[in-house]
């Protein structure tokens, strides 16, 4: 049966399109502030259709909408479809990636370098990113997910700063090796007996009945845990979870801001989608081995990586290098409310999940907006070096309000978005982990101490006599520009808007979560 | 014979005759013009070459097609050679990449204007001995077919007369013949065994011979068979442990020539022993120990493969160790034999290999093409060389990266489509660990693939003299990366013809 309802295909097709559009007509030598605009045009139309879909998301009817269906591959021991749908779960996250893709686009305008292979790459980013999430069949979803490194290898070599090849190559590799186990996990699935589709959920639209559901109470053709590892490997690794994050701060900090702003606003979520899709939304019912028997070890992980990231996090001079430490402590809360899946209480379960769903969208957010204040920062001092700045507040007063309400988020200000997500996580998943979920707490404790820490030694004291910014480079430091503004305020309306009135967000996670535990 | 016979093989009589023809060409050619001006009119040889192969693949079209011949899976020639859609399947690739090659190298050529003539009729014998190989249903045919191709590649390798050259060529053949003895062996043990030389024959009167319990394949006579004939195909395959050969000719070799070998001798290659292997399939003691054999070989060709490329600082050594761990993924389709497959699918096998072949041979031909285009103008054949590529000839580079990136296995290019048919294969036999191992090799490629995408784009170009491919090189490579795109987007595009290929299980 073919469905096509071609708004998502448009949503994820749009930006990759605009990358050939730019790629074809290079030959024409444009003008860079042409194909600027002409990129930057093309991702607020990708906006404007994710929220759209967002928007038009049916919250009553529920389940799996917008369908895109055709036979795609159809080989003796793998059959797959492009099977495109959001549904509660995905569609916050598709308007989380319009969001970010619009505000990485605004925020590269100040780009010189081969302008238009920088955009060509980004937009490319956007699409794969946005596959992802839209993504019902589980090869088409490996598909988006192993071709968003490419895009990333080209933005970090070329355009980013330090050591930018290493961390490039490092990136490339611990996400190939992850997704690496995760496709023989993906045969491992669709070749169990009783398993006749790589469609990850029910889509009774097209008679299909889903993974989920036939894999349940099954023997799979290798034991359950085997499988469900080959999943989570690929899953930790992008997360990224303790102890294999180590590609992380060296990709956030040599990438280019906007690359930052993607990576941390959308790709990390991609992990924590796939951990909710695939390892809880299939493993629920298998026979032998259950994702409830993981949730243990994983509380145990998700907190090492909490405490662990928010430390080394207090101790690093480098202002992207820390936000990006912090990532990693703050996707360890992620973690923690899936561990909630532990639990005997569905209302435990399912909160938990959600907090973790929110707290990805948050973070996304907030880190965004901090990367984005950072970036504007360092055009200006060109050091993020902080034993170098200080006082900057004087020069900056726009950035530094934004950065301090990045940081107030992220520190878990109530009434900010971090907050909620953060309140969630531990609420649900203190019952069931009480140990992990006490010991996490202090990594609220510490995120309060290195974002005001950070933020009194950058915005506020007095400049540093030596090693900093020579006075009269320093009294030349401007604001933030207008421009500057859009994607910033783009970012900080979702922060409040989710801090005061969660609802917006949560009941449409509640639904897509609800169903994907059963 | 029957007129049905030369129906049958009219597509290989072509082939041969155009080499013919081609030889005579020179001669012809050559009388006439004598002094300066000789490659100017020895320039059209590429061109007849060209549009004479367009013979050969109508004659396979129509066989194909039924036009007036017909495609069947009963052998001809009193059984010993099948011109079943099978055969034509491996056909098309071997016209296809001729004529890849020689579009792809006709600026190239120019340094053999004094063996110009030689250099076609050598290629297209060799294309025609594995027309003739991929349809051999005999033992003695077979060892005849590959003889044929053997003997012209060996002389192609030590076209360039240089040092390397002419060490590649005698390493060529000094293993050549060892393999061809190996195989030989094989083949007398199989005789021996059954006393047949024709496959159906053999099959039939294996049928009736008793297997002795506890003996690997059934009995010894089988099992030194098989594996003899393994290791012969095995050079000829360039996999690992039999792999030793292929850096030194590839490096040695003229490009292009480097380029026919890691693609149409290895298709004829696979072809064959998957023709006898797959006619034996059904007796269960062989498939199953056949799975543990493929297996390893193609954990060891791997894994060698991948581990030595990554040191490598030669471009076409490089290249000769990526095409070994390349055949090392397609054995992963071997280890899935029908007796122990888990969903009944006796063609998964095949299907699979056929897929990575025909992706492989597109992705192949244009990376080695491009690389023999640059490699001809800069005479510079290190990896280093290649830095800032993209500055020196832009389309060219992105078009090899794509290419790389096809090897590599990346999506959407037919790299990670047929990667992802063939590994779901072995997970489909129960071979989760060999599956596992695949993909950590795939992952341990991406370094090198990368870092020469790497290199090509982001590095600073020594020189800044513009590299300009010529027409004819740039439709070879277009169309082989063309090809890797369209047929992993698109993949029933080619699973399509396969499925009506598979005429051997």
């Amino acid at each position: 049966m073919t469905e096509f309802n071609g708004i998502l295909t448009l949503t994820v097709f749009l930006p990759a399109l605009a990358s050939l559009i730019i790629m074809l007509a290079k030959p024409l030598q444009l003008e860079d502030r042409l194909i600027r605009w002409f990129a930057i045009l093309s991702t607020v139309a990708t906006f404007i259709l994710s929220m759209i879909v967002f928007l038009a998301y049916d919250r009553d009817a529920g389940g799996v909408q917008f369908i895109d269906h055709i036979a795609w591959l159809s080989a003796e021991t793998i059959k797959s479809s492009y099977l495109l749908g959001v549904d509660g779960l995905s569609a916050p996250l598709v308007l989380l990636t319009g969001l970010l893709g619009m505000a990485a686009a605004f925020a590269s305008r100040n780009i010189q370098l081969r302008v238009s292979e920088y955009f060509i790459w980004l937009l490319l980013l956007e699409a794969a990113v946005m596959g992802v999430f839209v993504s019902l069949d589980l090869l088409l979803f490996f598909v988006f997910f192993e071709f968003e490194v490419i895009p990333m290898f080209m933005l970090i070599s070329l355009w980013g700063s330090g050591r930018p090849r290493y961390s490039a190559m490092k990136f490339v590799l611990y996400t190939l090796a992850g997704g690496a186990f995760m496709f023989v996990g993906i045969f491992a699935v669709y070749l169990t007996g009783a398993v006749d589709t790589l469609t990850m959920v029910a889509v009774p639209q097209l008679g299909i009945v889903g993974i989920a559901d036939q894999i349940a109470g099954v023997d799979l053709i290798a034991p359950a845990s085997l499988i469900f590892a080959f999943f989570l490997v690929a899953f930790a690794v992008k997360l990224p979870v303790w102890p294999l994050h180590n590609w992380l701060p060296d990709a956030h900090t040599d990438a280019p801001t906007a690359v930052s702003v993607m990576l941390a606003g959308v790709l990390l979520k991609m992990a924590g989608y796939g951990m909710i899709r695939i390892n809880i939304g299939l493993f629920q019912e298998t026979n032998g081995f259950t994702v409830h028997d993981a949730a243990g070890i994983l509380s145990v992980v998700a907190a090492i990586s909490v405490v662990y990231g928010a430390i080394v996090t207090i101790r690093q001079t480098d202002m992207k290098r820390l936000i990006a430490y912090s990532s990693v402590s703050h996707m360890g809360f992620v973690l923690l409310g899936l561990t909630a899946i532990g639990g005997s209480n569905a209302a435990i379960q399912t909160g938990g999940v959600n907090g973790a769903a929110l707290q990805m969208f948050t973070h996304g957010t907030i880190t965004g907006l901090a990367f984005l204040m950072v970036g504007l920062a360092y055009d200006r001092t060109h050091t993020r070096h902080i034993p170098h700045l200080g006082g900057l507040w004087r020069r900056m007063p726009v950035i530094g309000i934004f950065f301090f309400i990045a940081g107030f988020a992220s520190l878990g200000l109530p009434a900010l978005s971090g907050f909620v997500s953060e309140i969630m996580v531990f609420l649900n998943s203190f019952p069931v982990w009480p140990w992990a979920a006490s010991i996490s707490a202090f990594g609220v404790v510490l995120a309060a101490g290195y974002v005001l820490w950070m933020i009194q030694r950058t915005f506020f004291g007095a400049k540093p006599p030596d090693g900093g910014i020579p006075d009269d480079k320093f009294d030349e430091l401007t604001d933030a520009e207008p421009l500057d503004l859009i994607p910033i305020i783009a970012l900080t309306i979702p922060i409040f808007v989710i801090g005061i009135w969660p609802k917006v967000i949560v009941d449409v996670f509640n639904i897509g979560i609800e169903e994907v535990l059963r | 014979m029957t007129a049905q016979d030369y129906w049958a093989l009219s597509p290989v009589i072509a082939m041969a005759g155009l080499a013919l023809i081609l030889l005579s060409a020179d001669a012809l050619l050559a009388e006439r013009m004598f002094g300066g001006k000789r490659y100017g009119s020895k320039r059209a040889l590429s061109w007849i070459a060209v549009i004479g192969l367009i013979a050969p693949a109508l004659l396979a079209l129509n066989l194909w097609f039924g036009w007036v011949g017909e495609a069947t899976s009963e052998a001809v020639l009193y059984g010993t050679f099948t011109a079943d859609r099978f055969a034509l399947f491996f056909q098309f690739i071997i016209i296809g990449a001729t004529a890849a090659v020689i579009l792809g190298s006709v600026p190239y050529l120019q340094q053999f204007r004094d063996s110009l003539g030689e250099f076609f009729t050598l290629l297209l014998t060799a294309a025609a001995g594995m027309m003739l190989l991929v349809g051999a249903s005999e033992l003695i045919t077979i060892y005849v077919a590959l003889e044929t191709t053997a003997l012209p590649a060996i002389a192609l390798a030590a076209l360039r007369r240089d040092g390397f050259s002419i060490e590649a060529a005698a390493k060529f053949l000094i293993l050549s013949a060892l393999s061809t003895a190996l195989l030989l062996f094989g083949l007398v043990f199989l005789y021996g065994y059954t006393g047949a030389t024709r496959i159906d024959e053999i099959v039939a009167r294996m049928a009736t011979l008793p297997f002795e319990a506890g003996v690997p394949f059934g009995s010894l006579a089988v099992m030194l068979a098989v594996l003899l004939i393994v290791a012969g195909f095995g050079f000829k395959m360039a996999i690992a442990p039999w792999h030793m050969w292929v850096p030194d000719v590839y490096q040695g070799a003229p490009t292009p020539v480097a380029a026919f070998l890691s693609v149409a001798s290895k298709a004829s290659a696979f072809a064959v022993l998957m023709r006898i292997l797959y006619a034996m399939a059904e007796f269960d003691p062989v498939a199953n120990d056949w799975q543990i054999l493929f297996a390893l070989i193609a954990t060891a060709s791997m894994t060698v493969g991948n581990l030595l490329a990554l040191s490598q600082t030669n471009m076409k050594r490089l290249l000769a160790y990526s095409t070994i761990a390349q055949a090392g993924y397609i054995m992963v389709g071997f280890a899935a034999v029908e007796a122990a497959s888990a969903t009944g699918t006796a063609t998964a096998g095949p299907q699979s290999i056929m897929y990575y072949l025909a992706g492989y041979a597109f992705t192949n031909l244009a990376v080695f093409l491009g690389f023999a285009a640059i490699i001809h103008r800069t005479n510079d054949d290190s990896i280093a060389g290649l830095s800032g590529l993209i500055k020196r000839s832009p389309v060219l580079a992105v078009l090899i990266s794509i290419g790389l990136l096809s090897l590599l296995g990346m999506p959407p290019t037919v790299g990670f489509m047929s990667k992802a048919v063939i590994f779901s294969t072995a997970v489909d036999q129960g071979l989760i660990w060999l599956a596992v191992v695949a993909v950590v090799n795939t992952v341990i490629a991406a370094y090198y693939y990368l870092r020469i995408v790497g290199l090509i784009l982001f590095g600073q170009a020594q020189e800044n003299q513009k590299i300009q491919p010529t027409t004819s090189e740039m439709t070879a490579v277009a169309a082989g990366v063309v090809g890797a795109i369209i047929f992993g987007v698109v993949p029933w595009l080619l699973l399509q013809p396969i499925n009506d290929s598979i005429t051997i299980v």
